[in-house]
């Protein structure tokens, strides 16, 4: 892949701050309709990150009307605007998987205290 | 045959993916194509059909047999390692000693590409010829992925010719036919090509205008 390295790079962004799952984030998606784009806001937590290099992906799950959404976005992807990171979470896995089979207040990521400051 | 077919030999560098105007993900094959160089035009008048021929590939000047090297030296080029003779009616307008390169195609162009399969060995049916295989159960006995019946009984008493076997797969000629060019970079001789073409990373491939399109 060593090779492909320096095209790669002209489709990575820069602008994109660290987040790891258990996160609560805002994608800002840029929506095309018809011939005018507006942003539309997707907040949720991180529940996985996978892959390597321009493949890498994010899943950002949320509850919309009671139903459980989850929106998959590629991290170096010019489709969303910018990314907010709201909170830090604190988690003891990777891969979230579990959040899908709780609701309510079994379902909340507790925030992650930084002991540094 | 009155195409005119443009095409040039690159090497395989990988695959990845690039995002397209929407935004969408497009996987595509980066070939290094060219710098190629004409070697010989044929002619209808003297060789009885027209072409371009096409060299590329860095190669030992040691490594050269003299009828090659007197070869090249007709054309008054450094040897390459590949050479390949490229069909095409408007052969007469190149001339020996030509450099070709990517920026004969344009992005969005269909083409065809040529190149030589991964070789997979000695294969079962069920790889190489897609064959469903016996069940999985039911009494099944040892014989999961094997063909099945390979013909009648005594009449015809023999296997025609020509059913399909386990053997050699791949390490064979292979076309992907109207793929499509996402970008070119001229600067360093990159061709972008949506979606998968064959051979290993590394191996040669010749790139050349879509027949049907």
């Amino acid at each position: 892949m060593q090779k492909l390295a320096e095209l790669d790079a002209k489709s990575l962004r820069s602008d994109v701050p660290a987040f790891r799952p258990g996160d609560t984030v805002n994608v800002h998606v840029k929506v095309i309709e018809g011939n005018r784009s507006r942003v539309q806001q997707f907040k949720g937590v991180v529940i996985r990150r996978q892959g390597d290099g321009v493949r890498e992906t994010f899943t950002v799950r949320k509850i919309s009307f009671g139903v459980g959404v989850e929106r998959t976005f590629p991290v170096h992807s010019p489709i969303f605007e910018k990314l907010e990171v709201i909170t830090r979470g604190d988690v003891r896995r990777a891969k979230l998987y579990y959040l899908r089979d709780l609701r309510g207040k079994k379902a909340k990521i507790k925030e992650k205290v930084d002991w540094n400051k | 045959m009155d195409k005119q077919i443009k095409g040039v030999l690159g090497e395989k560098l990988g695959m990845t993916q690039v995002w397209d105007a929407e935004n969408r993900v497009v996987p595509v094959t980066v070939v290094k194509a060219g710098p190629c160089v004409v070697t010989q035009v044929r002619s209808i008048e003297k060789d009885g059909y027209a072409a371009v021929q096409l060299a590329f590939g860095e190669i030992d000047p040691r490594k050269v047999n003299r009828p090659e090297k007197g070869h090249f030296e007709k054309a008054d080029v450094a040897p390459r390692r590949h050479l390949v003779e490229l069909r095409t009616s408007d052969a007469a307008e190149y001339s020996a000693g030509q450099e070709v390169t990517a920026e004969v195609f344009e992005a969005g162009q269909r083409i065809d590409v040529v190149g030589t399969s991964k070789g997979k060995g000695f294969a079962g049916v069920m790889k190489r010829h897609n064959f469903r295989g016996l069940g999985a159960g039911h009494g099944v006995q040892r014989k999961h992925r094997s063909p099945g019946s390979i013909g009648a009984c005594a009449t015809p008493g023999r296997v025609f010719k020509g059913v399909r076997m386990a053997g050699r797969m791949g390490n064979e000629r292979v076309t992907v036919q109207n793929l499509t060019v996402h970008a070119i970079d001229a600067e360093k001789g990159l061709l972008l090509i949506k979606g998968a073409v064959p051979g290993p990373n590394g191996g040669l491939v010749l790139v050349k205008t879509a027949a049907k399109g």
